[in-house]
């Protein structure tokens, strides 16, 4: 469970796009006709792509309507779950793992560079770049650690140099690719003896 | 060590691409329908004398869960759930099985499908794995043009839909009754069991909830025959596992190996070594965060499998190793821990609403130096009054490391706290007791 601020300034009204009721009536083929609530996860999900990576009330209550449930359910799952932003974050929205997995291998350094190349403070969009960071649970990449998540996509493997580089090039608009950031293939072992091991088939 | 031609996930970095024509190259989806033609029973009997154990956490005998599903389809239909929920700390493998090795996870989805009588299955993806998801989606879709999943899927006569759902960033939702509401559209919180989902379970049907590695190496299981899968590892702790090294090695990586391997040659053979070689070792947590952690003593010797783990009042959990050496302060780590639980309670049960939070502040204010030797005791409380009182598995997956840190480094622990400020001895004082009852006592 985790705290969650309401944005001040909601918009008054809120629609799923044409192209977004397309994808809505393919997710609600997916459930039984009678338990069309299962939507509402999804449902989260594209009004949040479709609002600036953020939910407003107004989306909440336009979704309740639409799969015909309570509004307090649906704030109550958009509360819940810590994927969902009730407030407005940066164009590129930057997730630090900072579990023990990836402590242990130096995720405090990549958060000293968050608040000194970002913000100062979690959630606060900077003032060049649209950018804003959070510390996040395991991301589930431990092998990779230390790691961040921009968007959608993983970098892992870094290290302070490599990860000021990928937030200098976020600020720049100019994102660097995803993956790994010391050069090995997804996550195996970097030592050539076992590479060579694997090479059969 | 596991011999190369028994490994079950040989993409597992990649190296021969994720797609379904190099996918049926390395003998996936080979005579599948002749597996299915061999019926329920035959398929359910194979995989209990594989002796495969579920690979999410618990251990539990996968042929025997599905062996709970009624046997014949009544008014409500079966449901197939798979949980690539991963959040586990220190666990990755799912994430390179759904990458990777997507149709490993979609035949056994078929084949699991079709022993527990169900048409419909739903692979629950955490949010995060979103780019995963989206490959996942692929390959389904490529499955669909080879006619292997919908009407009459692979040729067997039984119709097989698979469904993805995205969760959106909750812990808790690996918890197989908490993930059947987040997919019912509500808050991700337990259910009480029983009635356990084989009876009772997604909108209320019957429904078998399993892990991704366990699905994905079912197929393979059934092609080349129980008996070769039981002949791997120890009995009872049979097969390969998918072990995630992470934490101060040298290589951290994921990599496959039979059951029973000792730590020391997983840890030195595949991942490198400890950083500043083994006696550099401080701790190793065996089975991902909620599995209580190793002292170095025991890593010397210890095998990796289920029950040698049990016997070490620890757990294989879901082989997520995370290795601590010297450098590490201990505390700060599993006080880390304790901050993951505390965040991802759900807040369903007091017990572990309130005493995660408690546990993460007492070993805030140990790693910090300021706490007292009675606080010592009132966290080994703590974990205690949690463990057992909760619905589900959660309460003991957040007071196990910290007893486990208890039991290992209690010298440790103690050499950081010291005696109350005020009053100069040692109090006795039952925590739960008023303090200003006691004053009144005294005077």
């Amino acid at each position: 469970m985790s705290l969650k601020k309401i944005h001040d300034d909601q918009p008054k009204e809120f629609k799923f796009s044409n192209e977004n009721l397309k994808k809505a009536e393919e997710i609600l083929k997916k459930y039984p006709e009678a338990n069309k609530k299962s939507a509402v996860m999804p449902f989260l999900y594209l009004a949040q792509k479709q609002n600036d990576n953020w939910i407003p009330l107004a989306a909440m209550k336009y979704i309740a309507n639409f799969l015909s449930m309570p509004y307090i359910s649906v704030y109550e799952v958009a509360t819940f779950y810590t994927m969902y932003n009730l407030a407005p974050v940066g164009k590129y929205f930057i997730q630090v793992c900072t579990t023990t997995p990836c402590l242990i291998r130096g995720a405090d350094k990549i958060v000293k560079l968050c608040k000194k190349n970002v913000s100062p403070n979690e959630n606060e969009i900077s003032k060049k770049g649209n950018c804003s960071w959070m510390e996040v649970e395991c991301l589930g990449a431990c092998v990779s650690a230390p790691m961040i998540q921009i968007n959608e996509n993983y970098y892992e493997d870094l290290d302070e140099k490599s990860a000021k580089e990928i937030i200098d090039s976020i600020i720049k608009d100019n994102p660097l690719k995803p993956g790994s950031y010391r050069g090995r293939k997804n996550t195996s072992p970097e030592k050539k003896q076992s590479l060579s091991e694997e090479n059969y088939a | 060590m596991l011999k190369p031609e028994n490994k079950i996930f040989k993409n597992l970095y990649n190296q021969f691409g994720w797609e379904i024509d190099s996918a049926i190259k390395r003998d996936d989806w080979k005579n599948t329908k002749n597996i299915i033609s061999k019926g329920r029973d035959w398929i359910i009997n194979e995989v209990k004398s594989s002796e495969l154990r579920g690979r999410g956490g618990a251990g539990f005998s996968t042929g025997l869960k599905w062996s709970f599903a009624p046997k014949e389809v009544g008014s409500r239909p079966h449901y197939l759930v798979i949980n690539a929920d991963e959040s586990e700390p220190g666990t990755c493998k799912d994430r390179d099985i759904l990458r990777f090795e997507p149709q490993k996870l979609i035949e056994g989805c078929l084949i699991a499908g079709y022993a527990v009588n169900a048409h419909i299955c739903y692979i629950y993806i955490r949010g995060e794995y979103f780019n995963e998801g989206q490959r996942l989606q692929d390959a389904i879709n490529q499955a669909y043009e080879k006619n292997f999943l919908g009407k009459n899927a692979c040729g067997s006569g039984w119709d097989f839909d698979i469904h993805i759902h995205y969760g959106a960033g909750a812990y808790i939702c690996g918890e197989e009754t908490a993930l059947l509401e987040s997919i019912e559209g509500n808050k991700g919180q337990p259910r009480l069991k029983p009635p356990f989902p084989a009876l009772v379970g997604l909108y209320g049907c019957p429904t078998i909830v399993n892990n991704v590695e366990t699905i994905a190496v079912v197929p393979t299981i059934l092609r080349r025959g129980a008996k070769w899968f039981a002949s791997i590892g120890k009995p009872k702790n049979t097969g390969t596992k998918i072990f995630c090294i992470s934490g101060n090695v040298n290589s951290p990586c994921n990599v496959e190996e039979e059951m029973g391997i000792p730590l020391k040659e997983l840890i030195e053979k595949h991942a490198g070594g400890v950083i500043g070689g083994w006696e550099n070792l401080q701790a190793v947590i065996p089975g991902g965060s909620s599995m209580p952690l190793l002292s170095k003593k025991i890593c010397d010797t210890i095998k990796m499998d289920f029950d040698s783990l049990i016997e070490n009042k620890s757990g294989l959990g879901t082989a997520g190793i995370v290795v601590i050496n010297k450098d590490q302060d201990i505390i700060a780590c599993m006080a880390r821990i304790a901050r993951f639980y505390k965040h991802e309670s759900c807040g369903q049960c007091t017990p572990c609403r309130e005493g995660a939070g408690w546990m993460w502040r007492i070993l805030d204010r140990i790693e910090k130096r300021k706490a007292t030797y009675n606080d010592v005791d009132l966290l080994s409380d703590v974990t205690k009054q949690i463990e057992g009182h909760t619905i589900c598995a959660f309460g003991e997956g957040s007071a196990w490391p910290v007893q486990g840190l208890l039991r290992h480094f209690r010298k440790e622990i103690e050499s950081r706290c010291r005696e109350e400020p005020l009053i100069k001895k040692k109090l006795n004082n039952p925590y739960l007791v008023d303090q200003h009852l006691l004053e009144n006592k005294n005077a």
